[in-house]
């Protein structure tokens, strides 16, 4: 599990330009300054990284199943899309 | 500056292979988007679109042409077939000198890129067909027009992703209006329904799995169509002196870009497009009855296109009506203008307001009429068709009803 939250962090680092180190769990994508086109990448980066699919669509983040609303939930939701993967 | 009129129309789309069948579907509120029928669908997460039925190149073209046609090109022809053909023209001598096509598309010939970046990528061949790259240039249609109808002068694409067709339009205008050409041909036509096409729009995740809803609070992403639309931009005089049918006037238009985000719309940048073609047509929006809406389905097109309609038309965007034709036709990126300006001809000439369909729930932040779900019937004397692509790059014609 650690290595999914360090790899997803790298990820969400990369697209927001800064060291892993520089994010935390409670930041927002807003936070880091990722925009809309920077989520989309990210998510798909996420995708090819653990091989799952995101269920996510650009038109209503909210409402897609896969909350975007913090790091924290990001890495939540990729560890439970890996986990059903293996299952 | 000389008045430009519209004599010839012409068009193949998933509601129908000419202007009748498509304008009978319109209004009717018939749906063209259906499962997709491509190769390896299987494949695809977004698996529907609006795809011209039944068609087929025989008869139409001989094997020759057939070999050198890619989809896109082989639509652009049979509208512009039946928009040359209502017409009356016929292009020799200093006509033929004069007038040109000037044909919107985004993709160029994308089945044939697909087809033979298959072979050799993933059947391992090392040869292709001598015809590769005339198929595929985004010019062919344009200029197998030209070649199909004699006509010699300038001819070009334009390519502007979702306002190609409406800049084709615009330009075409501006060489009737400025008298530098008596007769423009200008249009446009997409054919992106293959794996690759659909496959590279997937990956912008704002494409709907179930259908287009423009402006419906439930909406939930574009769904692309493909086919042509196909007009003729006549001299006003040049109309008259031979006694030609007008099926609308074009007075007026605008182009700007956003200069802000690749794909993000602009509310700035709508509607100083939507209030430019106004001002270039003289009038104000009080006079406008019908706007056919870019209205994708998108979360963020819809709203900022109500929110810009909103701003420019003030206390009138309560009564103008506003409709996407494209929950009917799909999106034709490149060619959707040209599809779209046939309501908008609809409206002035026949008097009936293609509906938005698949609208289901309002939306509060597109409160505007926006037909839902059965045509109307109005005397509408001026329209305007708006168009606002990725890339910031916006373009809005204004028509008037013939007189």
């Amino acid at each position: 599990m650690a290595e999914i939250k360090q790899k997803v962090v790298e990820i969400i680092a990369e697209q927001a330009v800064l060291e892993p180190s520089d994010v935390s769990m409670d930041h927002t994508l807003e936070d880091l300054g990722i925009d809309s086109l920077g989520l989309v990448e990210s998510i798909f980066a996420i995708e090819e990284a653990f091989d799952v699919q995101v269920p996510f669509n650009a038109n209503d983040p909210s409402e897609s199943d896969f909350d975007i609303s913090d790091v924290k939930s990001i890495v939540t939701g990729v560890e439970k899309l890996v986990a059903e993967q293996h299952s | 500056m000389k008045r430009v009129v519209i004599t010839g129309a012409g068009t193949i789309n998933a509601l129908g292979h000419d202007v009748a069948e498509t304008l009978a579907s319109m209004r009717e509120g018939r749906c063209g988007i259906a499962p997709l029928d491509v190769r390896d669908a299987d494949r695809l997460m977004v698996s529907i679109g609006a795809q011209v039925q039944g068609f087929s190149s025989e008869g139409l073209f001989n094997r020759q042409q057939m070999a050198l046609y890619d989809r896109f090109t082989q639509f652009a022809l049979v509208a512009a077939r039946e928009a040359i053909n209502q017409s009356g023209l016929n292009f020799a001598g200093e006509l033929a000198h004069k007038t040109g096509a000037i044909l919107g598309n985004s993709g160029g010939g994308m089945t044939t890129i697909d087809e033979n970046y298959r072979s050799v990528y993933e059947e391992g061949k090392n040869r292709v067909h001598p015809f590769v790259v005339p198929k595929l240039m985004n010019n062919a249609a344009a200029s197998h027009v030209s070649m199909e109808f004699n006509l010699k002068g300038p001819t070009f694409t334009v390519s502007s992703a979702c306002a190609s067709s409406n800049h084709a339009m615009a330009q075409a205008f501006q060489m009737v209006r400025t008298g530098m050409s008596p007769v423009m041909i200008t249009g446009g036509s997409e054919s992106m329904l293959c794996f690759g096409g659909v496959k590279a729009w997937e990956g912008m995740r704002v494409m709907s799995k179930t259908a287009c809803r423009p402006f419906s609070a439930n909406r939930n992403g574009m769904v692309q169509g493909e086919g042509a639309g196909i007009f003729v931009f006549e001299e006003y005089e040049h109309a008259k002196k031979r006694g030609a049918d007008i099926l609308a006037e074009v007075v007026g238009f605008a182009m700007t870009s956003d200069a802000s985000d690749i794909v993000m719309p602009s509310k700035q940048g709508a509607a100083r497009t939507i209030a430019g073609a106004m001002s270039d047509a003289g009038i104000t929006p009080e006079q406008v009855g019908y706007i056919n809406a870019h209205g994708t389905g998108t979360a963020a097109n819809d709203k900022t296109e109500s929110a810009a309609v909103a701003d420019v038309f003030g206390l009138h965007a309560d009564t103008v009506m506003i409709s996407s034709t494209k929950s009917m036709h799909g999106h034709l990126i490149g060619g959707t203008g040209a599809v779209e300006l046939l309501a908008c001809i609809m409206a002035l000439r026949d008097g009936v307001i293609a509906p938005t369909i698949g609208y289901e729930e309002p939306d509060p932040e597109c409160a505007l009429d926006v037909v839902p779900n059965e045509a109307r019937e109005a005397k509408v004397e001026y329209a305007l068709s708006n168009a606002f692509a990725f890339g910031g790059l916006n373009a809005v014609l204004a028509l008037r009803r013939a007189s």
